[in-house]
């Protein structure tokens, strides 16, 4: 099975990505922006950096890439999708999940070790998580999840929201000024998944803790979880989503 | 066909957090200035549109602030015709 990761001009954690792929045991290939081939992957990993420089939004450029086009038509098809950091800003600016990334709170850019937890592990992007507070890296200078109150409801009542901050004995950083919750994500919210449940964004690195050598091999339950749910989708033949609401509709 | 030059300008919501202008607040005191609120931080984008007419440049205009300039959920934006001269020049200045 072939997982693919997108280069952006500016993308920086592309080959962690895929060194986190190889470990797993499955073929990682690079997509590159500016082609619309995706190689007949059976999930697409959208990479941490700084896509087009961040320049007038992050995310926002890389929106209009060749390459994310036909990344939106896999998605519609019910591929499976996973923005890490600047590709989750990058789902978000493409209405591919819901909601938006503000600059920190801090207005500083958060690089440090941060807890999270999965929300739940019936999810496709958590099925290999054991629910244990996951100990990640987070790099980023725009994480501040914001979406309205009304959606935020909506979200935690459709189980969309996939991983929140915590400290360390698991207990939700839910205050925004919570030194738990790097950005001052609204309802310490890390990562979020579309309607659909196959499109998803975290702001933390999971494939920066793949490998004991890194610290610890803690976020391959994540990689794991969408290599399961790919392989599960060929073996299925590439079933269409149970619903055809990918995104926020942006 | 004409020019017409337009600034967009993008500010964030009312209501959405502006961690820039809290902090061009913040340093007011240092100013010695007391009587300054509200302080929002956004972005001015300036652009010349080669069109017909100003009402299909401003078409072409709005769609870019609606779809790349600014972000709807978190952001507001108001369109501005410029009269030839913008801030600095009517022309893009040689680099």
């Amino acid at each position: 099975m072939k997982v693919g990761v997108v280069t952006f001009p500016g993308s920086n954690s592309d080959v962690d990505s895929l060194n986190a792929l190889t470990v797993a045991g499955v073929e990682a290939v690079t997509l590159w922006h500016e082609s619309p081939d995706l190689q007949g992957v059976s999930a697409v990993i959208l990479p941490g950096g700084f896509a087009y420089g961040d320049y007038i939004r992050a995310g926002v450029i890389a929106r209009f890439s060749p390459v994310m086009a036909s990344v939106k038509d896999f998605a519609a098809a019910g591929g499976y999708v996973l923005g890490i950091c600047n590709g989750f800003q990058v789902l978000a600016e493409s209405g591919l999940v819901p909601g938006a990334l503000l600059r920190n709170r801090s207005l500083r850019f958060a690089g440090r070790l941060v807890n999270i937890k999965p929300e739940r592990l019936d999810s496709p992007f958590t099925r290999s998580a054991t629910g244990a507070p996951l100990r990640v890296p987070v790099a980023h200078g725009e994480g501040c999840y914001y979406a309205d109150e009304a959606t935020l409801d909506e979200l935690e009542k459709a189980g969309q929201v996939l991983f929140r901050y915590v400290h360390d004995d698991g207990t939700v950083a839910s205050d925004p000024d919570d030194a738990a919750n790097p950005n001052g994500s609204l309802r310490g919210i890390a990562g979020v998944c579309n309607s659909a449940g196959n499109v998803a964004g975290l702001m933390p690195h999971p494939e920066r803790m793949s490998e004991s050598v890194m610290g610890n091999d803690g976020g391959m339950q994540l990689i794991r979880s969408l290599i399961e749910s790919a392989s599960d989708w060929e073996k299925a033949g590439r079933p269409a989503p149970k619903t055809t609401k990918v995104g926020s509709g942006r | 066909m004409s020019d017409f030059r337009y600034a967009v300008n993008v500010l964030p919501k009312p209501g959405i957090l502006d961690p820039q202008g809290r902090a061009v607040e913040l340093s007011l005191p240092h100013l010695h200035v007391t009587n300054v609120s509200m302080v929002r931080v956004g972005r001015r984008v300036e652009l010349t549109v080669t069109a017909e007419a100003e009402p299909q440049a401003r078409l072409v205009v709005d769609g870019l602030a609606k779809e790349l300039l600014s972000n709807p959920l978190i952001e507001v934006y108001a369109i501005e015709l410029l009269e030839g001269i913008s801030a600095t020049t009517s022309k893009v200045p040689a680099l």
